[in-house]
């Protein structure tokens, strides 16, 4: 088992790496690719008119000139031992592991994420279990009353669900329940848990259930078909043979097996929504992590990009490995290293 | 001659202004009544009413919060809470707004007879938020940091460095010791004295932007200041801010209004929230529950159609011209538009009528003939390659088709900002109009973020992918012909990235006028001038301008004394106060 999470974490650092890699790749060689040379891409970096001693400063700061490798090599030495910054004033200490320094906003990269992990896990984590225990409810309900009006229904809505597009129901529900009943605060509205909890559930409502319903009408058509699928299985005959009460039947042999798959994909959408629930804290205006990463990819600011994708696909690497334990608990067919 | 002219002009509007507070809560200085387009001209709801939390929200986030490193209007506009310069503009509506007043400084600047020297004198009792006295040295470094040390403050304009003799200075980052520093002189704590390489008539409109806010030098954090500028306005930060985050300015306690023209201290607070979606900004806007969009670029499509749709939103509304002109650059070095006969047809071809269609109708903008914007001092329209109705002249197109040797037409490129819908929308409009004449024009897109600094806006791509037609905007730094000119026409203003004279345009005609006018001390002769250029520059049938561009503005009610700045093309927010 030590091994296998040995074996696991180490197959993460290998992955992370390569992400970067293609990441640093992405903003670097393509851009050469198309025919942007270093001045170009130092331009970015300066306002509406820049000068040519301004472009020269520029590249000679952020080392434009040099080869990408060595550029890279920066990034990685960076994320590893730390690295050093000038304000123009102060030399600034961008301790490991220093994702970077957006010469955009001035502001140093790691700070940036951790600053808005909370934000992105709040959206995550209400949502998450609101979607989980609507979806799996529904989708059960629905596998049990098979064709009947209550699954017709539950699969419509689940339909609409998957259909609408977040920004469209979250625009809908802040249009009725903030502007015109004004029952919930306006987009943009966002209180530390910390600092009042009663007031970070209350600004949240709105962009967790716009979230949950998306995921929640996938998670119900899900559980759905493989409740549908297990219920057909030879052990659950064997189960209610057995003499077995039904909600033990449902509860405990058929709802486990049907999960398997579920969890799977919900460690992976987790993983993936703390790395930034992009629509929705853009529809919300909520300053996540996902906000931030279409922020800096709009405004073509590297280092935060680079940041938030490497940011992000560690919570995926890290939810797959849990995901991978869980599921020998959850069916005993699976055996880990099995 | 030129120094009398502003003075006359700032004594009639303090006057005007006087007048205007002194009227209590009336409808003094040209108040009105809540109505469509009212605030473009007047001031809507006036009030000296005091108090309340002005809310803004942004849909992006400020380039910078520094004075001395920002290039945006509605930066420029919003650091007058708390960044004073020595000048500023007139606090009134309609061209009164486009006078320049002393800010920091007692007058507007004397210039000595060579023209090489500009001198203004700091009024008495200026303080910084802490209560430190402001100081001559605190505006030279402000203006030695935010031009002369690229590598570190680089977002604002260079226009000091580029007028100021001051040799080999390498900026107080690098070079410590300021009287290094020889161009600005401070004989003593209250007199600036900028030396000018050559004269330079205008330069009381340089001397109106952020750069010139002093800033002591012991609190200067280099790219990190923009979290907490020190304030010598009538905000001050409330505490250290960070980027991104919701931005609070309180009441600065050692502000003191007799120092100031302007009366921009109406609320007792003011907040801006970055980053905000723009359909529900608009939607918090027409709930009231917020104040003003601080970019001040206009409404979303969806919520246009709703307020035009209905009348009393639509009383709400202003729909100026925001100075901003929007138009294609034809690039002679691109072959077949080095011969002039193969532009006019470009030029003849176009249906102008389509490009306004494509930017939302006349609520988009009106339709240009000539390229200086028609609210900048000396305008006079012309239209020299004016066809029926806007939509182009076949006859006039053969004619030219015929000149430059390609009857049948030619194959050309058309660049455009791929994530801006409307400027695609009117490529896609001229690419249809002068596909009728046998010009197939191929579209090409780039992400607005890179595109001057890499495509459009470098010379040797341009030449390489053959982009003969490039779609652009361009908007005046400060309100005369060489603020708008000087930087998409001028031959000196060519740059290998970064360039924003996209026809690559260098007619010696044009640079000799531009370079005269800077320094010519009679305004009404300058004026004349920069007609002059608009005219040679239309001549040379490398520019297309299309469309004067108007943005729908809206002004909840509860916002008081709102009105169009001309200066900033947006609603002047330093007037803006609170229904109580």
């Amino acid at each position: 088992m030590i091994t296998y999470i040995i074996r696991r974490l180490f197959a993460g650092v290998g992955l992370l790496l390569i992400v970067s890699m293609v990441v640093f790749a992405i903003f670097f060689l393509i851009p050469r690719l198309a025919g942007t040379d270093a001045d170009g891409l130092a331009a970015r970096y300066i306002g509406k008119s820049p000068t040519p001693e301004a472009i020269a400063a520029v590249k000679e700061r952020l080392n434009l000139d040099e080869p990408i490798t060595v550029q890279y090599g920066e990034f990685v030495k960076g994320l590893v031992v730390g690295t050093e910054y000038d304000s123009g004033t102060d030399v600034i200490e961008c301790s490991a592991p220093c994702f970077g320094y957006s010469f955009k906003t001035g502001t140093e990269v790691w700070p940036q994420l951790i600053d808005r992990l909370p934000v992105t896990a709040s959206l995550a984590v209400g949502a998450a279990v609101i979607w989980l225990v609507a979806g799996v409810s529904i989708g059960v309900l629905s596998a049990l009353r098979r064709g009947t009006a209550l699954d017709r229904a539950a699969m419509m809505v689940a339909l609409a669900g998957v259909s609408l597009p977040i920004f469209f129901t979250g625009l809908v529900s802040l249009a009725v329940f903030s502007y015109y009943w004004g029952i919930f605060p306006p987009g943009g509205s966002f209180t530390p848990f910390t600092e009042n909890p009663i007031a970070w559930a209350h600004g949240l409502v709105l962009p967790w259930v716009t979230l949950a319903f998306l995921y929640a009408a996938m998670y119900a058509r899900l559980t759905r078909a493989g409740m549908l699928d297990t219920m057909g299985e030879d052990f659950i005959r064997t189960a209610r043979a057995k003499g077995l009460p039904e909600r033990t039947v449902i509860g405990k042999h058929a709802l486990r097996s049907a999960l398997t798959p579920i969890i799977t994909i919900f460690g992976l959408d987790f993983g993936l929504m703390l790395g930034g629930a992009v629509l929705t804290e853009s529809t919300f205006s909520l300053p996540g992590l996902g906000k931030y990463a279409v922020d800096a990819i709009r405004g073509n600011d590297l280092p935060v990009v680079l940041g938030v994708t490497m940011f992000t696909a560690v919570f995926v690497v890290i939810a797959n490995l849990i995901v991978d334990l869980l599921y020998a608990w959850v069916d005993p067919r699976v055996r880990v290293g099995a | 001659m030129s120094k009398k002219w502003l003075g006359l002009a700032a004594a009639t509007t303090s006057a005007a202004m006087l007048l205007t507070s002194c009227g209590g809560g009336g409808d003094g200085g040209g108040g009105t009544e809540a109505e469509f387009d009212a605030g473009t001209t007047s001031i809507v709801n006036p009030s000296d009413e005091q108090g309340g939390t002005l809310k803004f929200a942004h849909s992006d986030q400020f380039d910078s919060l520094d004075p001395g490193n920002t290039y945006y209007a509605a930066n420029w506009s919003f650091t007058r809470f708390y960044a004073r310069s020595l000048v500023t503009y007139a606090q009134q509506p309609g061209e009164e707004g486009l006078e320049l007043v002393p800010d920091l400084a007692e007058d507007l600047g004397e210039v000595s007879d060579d023209g090489l020297t500009w001198t203004y004198t700091l009024k008495e009792g200026l303080k910084f938020e802490d209560g430190t006295p402001i100081t001559a040295e605190d505006v030279k470094y402000a203006v030695a940091r935010s031009n002369f040390a690229p590598d570190i403050i680089n977002k604002g304009p260079v226009y000091f460095s580029q007028l100021l003799d001051a040799g080999d200075y390498e900026g107080p980052y690098e070079d410590e010791d300021l009287d290094n520093f020889t161009g600005i002189e401070t004989p003593d704590e209250r007199t600036i004295e900028f030396k000018l390489k050559e004269p330079f008539s205008e330069f009381d409109y340089v001397a109106a932007m952020p750069q010139t806010s002093p800033v002591p030098a012991d609190a200067d954090t280099g790219d990190q200041y923009q979290t907490q500028v020190v304030s010598n306005g009538p905000y001050k930060f409330e505490s250290e801010w960070t980027p991104g985050k919701t931005l609070n300015l309180v009441r600065n306690e050692e502000y003191d209004p007799e120092t100031d023209p302007l009366t921009r201290n109406r609320p007792d607070k003011i907040e801006v929230a970055f980053k905000q979606e723009e359909n529900d900004r608009d939607n918090r806007l027409m709930s009231g529950d917020l104040h003003m969009d601080v970019a001040g670029l206009g409404l979303e499509a969806a919520a246009r159609g709703k307020i035009l749709r209905d009348e009393n939103l639509k009383a709400q509304a202003d729909n100026p011209q925001t100075g901003f002109k929007l138009y294609f650059a034809i690039n002679p070095n691109v072959e077949p538009f080095d011969d002039k006969a193969c532009r006019e047809a470009v030029l003849y071809g176009a249906d102008k009528t389509a490009m306004q269609a494509a930017w939302g109708g006349e609520v988009g903008g009106d339709i240009a003939t000539n390229m200086l914007p028609p609210s900048t001092p000396g305008f006079t329209e012309i239209d020299p390659y004016g066809t029926p109705e806007h939509k182009g002249d076949p006859d006039k197109v053969a004619e030219s088709l015929e000149a430059c040797g390609q009857e049948d037409g030619f194959d050309t490129k058309i660049s455009y900002r791929s994530d801006r819908d409307k400027e695609k929308k009117a490529a896609e409009a001229l690419q249809q109009a002068l596909a009728e004449y046998g010009i197939n024009a191929e579209l090409k897109g780039y992400e607005a973020g890179t595109y001057t600094s890499e495509q459009a806006g470098s010379p040797a791509f341009v030449e390489k992918e053959e982009l003969g037609i490039m779609a652009y905007g361009w908007g005046s730094d400060w309100p005369s012909g060489y603020g708008f000119f000087q930087q998409i026409v001028h031959g000196d203003s060519i740059k290998g990235a970064g360039n924003s004279n996209l026809s690559e345009l260098d007619d010696p005609e044009i640079n000799e006028l531009l370079d005269e006018a800077a320094v010519t001390d009679d305004p009404a002769q300058r004026e004349e001038m920069y007609a002059e250029v608009d005219a040679l520059a239309m001549d040379s049938a490398t520019l297309l301008p299309y469309l004067d561009q108007k943005a729908l503005l809206f002004r909840p009610e509860n916002v008081t004394n709102v009105f169009f700045g001309e200066s900033f093309k947006m609603y002047d927010y330093s007037a803006m106060g609170l229904a109580q």
